[in-house]
């Protein structure tokens, strides 16, 4: 079965921002019975269930266990490993399921609460240990760190500045604003970046992405089956993976990523170009990440990330609309689910129900995820079925 | 310590000798950092030991204003040590104020406690761009 005879049918987003009511667990659940409510399916119809396991609250078996909680009795489990590129990686295995027959109706669910449920010097130590225990972490090195060196080389090899970066913010307050959802909303200038408390030189704390509660969930089956739920189909155009090293110790170019795998790989499945991107949901958990993605997708040339962010290309009105959700450095960010809610603002962009942030048009969005300090990575082509 | 096997033992052993010790390929003379069983270059098991020069250049770095935990007290400079021998190591460059640090840097490498614990490789300038 061809990729694109999968359908995304259900989209939800729980309670985001500060959740304190309810832990990662109960959001998780939440989020998957929302989107197969919205979907228009009976929690029966669900033989999949694809997690991914909570920083806060880690269980041995998660998929079981939220199963379990929700009620679900599905043929198939899977929890995945944690990282933000998972997320996407999780999405590709849902539709690789559905195409080989394993599962006909697979929900994607992702929750987690960083910022109620974790303390921040908790929550600093357990994004730190993404470090290799023995040759990194003994140097104290913070997740700001790791991308503030990665920085540093892309502002050595091309002129970035600091301003430059700081854009990245300008544009995710930009769209955050027009979002009610969204946990910061008030718009920001390059000077108040510069000027925000330095966290690991180059970067400001308006270069980092924010701590978050929540979580969302997505429901995928065959195209056959979608033409008779409620939403219009979105479908799975094409999909890329890239994986140059884990550890930034071991990276052999700072400045040019994977992303540049995986960004080929999904374009030429989906038979089309950089170009004819309408909408591309980014992973911004650090300005310089958003950054080098624009350029190692192919919308800009490598080094002129830095001028593409300062033109206001990705702002509302720019010529390709980044993160209209206000992407992880404005709206959402529990940690490893983060990359969700680049998913279920596209699927509402589709939907026409995107508010004063809707697009006009949209044919082809790309999301892009990416674990580890720069080094997994995940594309994603989504259009609208035929 | 904890996830040490006898391989990296080696590494550490250097360490309590003033020894900046990684690996060489036997057959296809590639250097690694960190210590494999295989040469990542080659697939060979043939890597030996070898006491690295200790000079190496400073390939990016970040001063970090906020430390990572209270063993951690900030400013504190980590980098990545590109070294004489082609592999890249994170360390941190100390002996100098973190405003003065910049990529490129020449430097050497020093045995120091860090983060109020064991001796670990870190580097401080070069006596030449002292």
């Amino acid at each position: 079965m061809d990729l694109s005879n999968v359908a995304i049918v259900g989209s939800f987003e729980t309670d985001l921002g500060i959740v304190a009511d309810r832990g990662p667990m109960a959001l998780g659940v939440q989020a998957a019975l929302g989107a197969i409510a919205d979907a228009g399916l009976d929690a029966s119809a669900i033989d999949g269930l694809i997690t991914c396991n909570s920083l806060v609250t880690p269980v041995m078996y998660h998929a079981e266990a939220t199963a379990e909680y929700a009620g679900l009795t599905p043929d198939h489990c899977l929890s995945v490993g944690t990282g933000g590129g998972t997320t996407y990686t999780a999405l590709r295995y849902a539709a690789a399921a559905i195409q080989t027959g394993l599962a006909t109706t697979v929900v994607v669910s992702m929750a987690d609460s960083m910022r109620s449920f974790m303390t921040r010097d908790r929550a600093m130590a357990v994004q730190s240990s993404s470090g290799h225990p023995l040759f990194e972490q003994p140097y104290g090195p913070t997740v700001p760190a790791y991308y503030a060196l990665i920085a540093r080389a892309h502002m050595d090899a091309f002129g970035t500045t600091e301003a430059q970066f700081a854009e990245a913010m300008v544009s995710s307050r930009a769209w955050a604003h027009q979002n009610s959802t969204a946990q910061y909303r008030e718009r920001v200038t390059v000077d108040e970046v510069l000027a925000s408390k330095p966290i690991a030189d180059p970067l400001k704390l308006l270069d980092c992405s924010i701590v978050s509660d929540g979580g969302a969930a997505v429901v995928l089956t065959t195209l056959e089956r979608a033409r008779d739920l409620p939403h219009a189909p979105i479908v799975l155009k094409g999909y890329g993976e890239g994986h140059h090293y884990e550890h930034i110790s071991q990276a052999t170019d700072l400045t040019r990523s994977a992303a540049v795998d995986s960004g080929k790989a999904a374009f030429k499945q989906a038979g089309i170009e950089p170009a004819d991107i309408e909408l591309a949901q980014l992973y911004d958990c650090f300005s310089p990440a958003l950054l080098i993605q624009l350029e190692d997708l192919g919308f800009c040339d490598k080094g002129a990330g830095g001028d593409f962010l300062a033109s206001g290309a990705t702002r509302p009105g720019g010529v390709l609309p980044v993160n209209t959700h206000g992407g992880m450095l404005s709206h959402c960010h529990p940690g490893n689910p983060g990359a969700m809610f680049g998913l279920t603002e596209a699927i509402r962009q589709y939907r026409g129900a995107a508010g004063t942030r809707q697009l006009s048009h949209l044919e082809h969005t790309l999301l892009h995820a990416q674990g580890g300090i720069m080094s997994s990575h995940a594309t994603v082509v989504l259009g609208r079925a035929n | 310590m904890t996830g040490v096997d006898q391989l990296n033992q080696v590494y550490f052993d250097g360490i309590a000798e003033g020894q900046l010790r990684i690996q060489r390929c036997g057959d296809c003379g590639a250097h690694q950092f960190y210590p494999r069983v295989v040469c990542k270059h080659c697939g060979s098991e043939q890597s030996h030991w070898i006491v690295a020069s200790g000079q190496g250049k400073v390939s990016s770095f970040s001063v970090v204003r906020r430390g990572v935990s209270a063993d951690f007290p900030a400013p504190y400079v980590v980098a990545l040590i590109t070294l004489e021998e082609g592999v890249t190591m994170m360390s941190h460059v100390v002996d100098v104020e973190p405003d003065q640090v910049a990529s490129g840097m020449a430097v050497t490498v020093a045995f120091r406690p860090v983060g109020g614990a064991d001796t670990r490789p870190v580097f401080t300038p070069a006596l030449a761009s002292r």
